[in-house]
């Protein structure tokens, strides 16, 4: 166990992954420089046929990555910003997502995806979404949203030793943060939850970026007697649904947190599962604490008004613990 | 130096693969009409050369992508008739088990990666294939099929820039029908589709799209500077589009017009199986040799037809198993 940032523990995985198989290739919009932090040292290490710049052109960049996987490598695209899964669209949504099932299981696609999400740095609405909400509901793509720097390590191994594309979706404003990373090869399962606080009152479910503000609500929500457990889905496609409605049952109050527009967010999802599958034991409506049907404004006292904070959480805990 | 002309017994094999295309077709074409097919089918009819001319020069390991208008490519790439057709007839031995249909046949033990119902969308796949390639130092090559239609789209300019600069074992087949779905190309793309290949730098020629033969060399010259390492080739076909954008178009057209009946009929004297057929007669072949070739490919159609009749439907459920490897919808 050591303490290691967001960035390094995503390094790191890369790193031991590409050293492990010599079918993993990584390219991206400047990958080399390690502009975002995470492909660091790569070059130096693997030399250029293993990882190179690209041109600015997600829409080929996300296409070559099935052509490449379906030719036998193992390929890791790094997409910047989340927002630019929109520029590569078209291969992720009409290919990638779908041609293991058009091809009758012939295609396998090895892929990982990998995006920064959200706002926080004025960064403006087109750099600032959470675009996964659009990627779960594609199917045939699995998402990957790790909260802490284990996780962002352990998920990313799986994702690229799996046989499914996967977006691997950073938490753009964890890049700095510090956590404990187990030592040696260690993989995180996709589809396992994680209670990462146990409470009896009100279960907070919080999705990636999330988790940090949910965990500061609790404290809050300690200090006024109300014991909150928070579970982490860790990955939205597979679900754990058999989690949440466990912890849903547990306390039969939730507040799902989401840092996507709450229209159509994994929140909602979430709660629409939970409703299902849960309804019996809820005493309160499930909450959802999520970003605004809006775009990202820019302004920093603008911005935050939108992104869910610890105490919009605890407000919002307190109003269903209460009810 | 002069590119070699193909052997007669080469030409003859072209002849075969290009019939066999045809008389495919033709039976889509009667069993469309009558409202046998599940879904929409785009013939292939008098393209035939470009992909039999193509595929004959590219190993079995060798990857293509091929377009809506697909069935010609995946013949051509050695997929198999039966298959085939019971995949377009929505039947569970189809080549993708009914999950893919007409615009998607791929048979990946061939490197036919698919047919593609997006417009533009195999220039990206070839491209990240040949990239593959080259890193694994394979030797093999990829082959990006697409029409005048796709040339407009913008992948088409990206994929000419990454494989041009990184030298990427590919060749690029524009096959310019002269129609993007139902409107002429010349009212929708401006200049010539291969000056934006020229543009990248990239070895171009254009042939006769009608002339297997032709189509042979200029692929022969495009293979082999990729299986060298000396990055893609771009070749522009001339052909023309003998069916509708799809059969059944007329339902669509509901009167509506975008071409004369004259110009299929002046093209139809370029049919490339007619000119093969005649080319191999005056070569010393004999009426007879053909004869047996036709009705050898007679009883091949006819047997897939029969195959994909007597086939059970796909498996509903199966498209619940197949949307991940290992892992339920």
């Amino acid at each position: 166990m050591a303490r290691k940032r967001y960035t390094h523990a995503i390094n790191e995985a890369l790193i031991e992954e590409m050293s492990r198989d010599p079918k993993v290739i990584v390219y991206g919009e400047d990958v080399e420089l390690a502009i975002m932090g995470d492909t660091k040292g790569l070059l130096d290490k693997f030399g250029r046929e293993r990882i190179r710049n690209t041109p600015i052109c997600e829409a080929t960049l996300t296409g070559m990555a099935v052509g490449a996987a379906a030719a036998g490598c193992r390929v890791v695209v790094h997409m910047m910003f989340s927002n630019f899964i929109y520029t590569g669209f078209d291969a992720i949504a009409n290919q990638m997502a779908k041609l293991h099932l058009m091809t009758g299981g012939q295609a396998v696609m090895p892929i990982t995806i990998i995006a920064a999400y959200g706002g926080g740095g004025s960064n403006a609405a087109q750099h600032s979404d959470s675009g996964y909400p659009v990627l779960v509901n594609l199917g045939g793509v699995n998402v990957a949203m790790p909260a802490t720097p284990a996780d962002a390590k352990g998920l990313l191994k799986t994702a690229i030793r799996g046989n499914n594309p996967t977006f691997f979706m950073e938490a753009i404003g964890r890049g700095g943060e510090q956590g404990e990373v187990p030592d040696g090869d260690f993989t995180i399962p996709f589809g396992k939850a994680a209670t990462v606080r146990e409470g009896k009152d009100v279960t907070i479910i919080a999705i990636g970026s999330m988790l940090k503000p949910a965990l500061e609500a609790a404290k809050k929500l300690e200090a006024s007697g109300i014991q909150a457990e928070v579970v982490d889905p860790r990955t939205l496609v597979p679900l754990d649904e058999e989690a949440l409605v466990a912890a849903a049952r547990k306390t039969g109050r939730v507040v799902v947190v989401d840092e996507a527009r709450d229209r159509c967010s994994a929140a909602s999802h979430i709660a629409a599962v939970l409703a299902d599958k849960a309804f019996g034991h809820l005493k309160a409506p499930v909450k959802r604490v999520t970003v605004p049907n809006v775009c990202m404004p820019y302004a920093p006292n603008a911005e935050r008004r939108m992104i869910p904070d610890a105490d919009r959480i605890a407000r919002t805990a307190t109003e269903i613990a209460r009810a | 130096m002069a590119t070699p002309e193909p052997s007669s017994e080469q030409l003859l094999a072209l002849y075969e693969r290009m019939l066999l295309i045809r008389r495919m077709e033709e039976r889509l074409r009667a069993d469309a009409a009558a409202g046998n097919l599940p879904g929409a089918v785009h013939l292939y009819i008098g393209q035939e050369a470009i992909a039999t001319g193509v595929c004959a020069r590219l190993r079995t390991s060798d990857m293509i992508t091929s377009t809506h208008r697909g069935h010609g490519h995946f013949l051509a790439k050695g997929g198999e008739p039966k298959a085939m057709m019971a995949e377009i007839w929505g039947k569970r031995t189809g080549i993708c088990k009914g999950m893919g249909g007409s615009m998607h046949v791929a048979d990946f033990s061939k490197g036919i990666l698919g047919a593609n119902g997006i417009v533009g969308g195999g220039f990206a796949i070839a491209t990240g294939a040949a990239l593959a390639s080259k890193l694994t130092h394979d030797e093999r090559i990829a082959v990006a099929f697409f029409g005048d239609g796709a040339a407009n789209q913008g992948v088409f300019m990206e994929s000419l820039n990454v494989s041009s600069l990184w030298k990427l074992p590919l060749v690029l087949v524009c096959e310019h029908n002269q129609f993007s779905e139902f409107t002429p190309s010349a009212d929708i793309t401006s200049g010539e589709i291969v000056d934006r290949a020229r543009a990248f730098k990239i070895p171009t020629s254009v042939v006769d799209g009608n002339d297997v033969v032709a189509v042979w060399q200029a692929a022969g010259e495009a293979v082999e500077r990729a299986r060298r390492g000396e990055g893609p080739s771009f070749i522009e076909a001339k052909t023309y589009r003998i069916q509708g954008h799809l059969e059944a178009e007329d339902l669509f057209l509901q009167g509506g017009k975008y071409r004369e009946k004259a110009e299929i009929e002046e093209w139809r004297k370029r049919d490339p199986v007619e000119r093969t057929r005649q080319r191999l007669l005056s070569g010393g072949a004999r009426e007879e040799t053909l004869k047996a070739i036709d009705t050898r490919i007679g009883a091949t159609v006819e047997q897939a037809v029969e195959f994909a009749q007597a086939s059970e439907p796909a498996d509903p459920e199966l498209a619940l198993d197949l949307m991940f490897v290992g892992q339920k919808a």
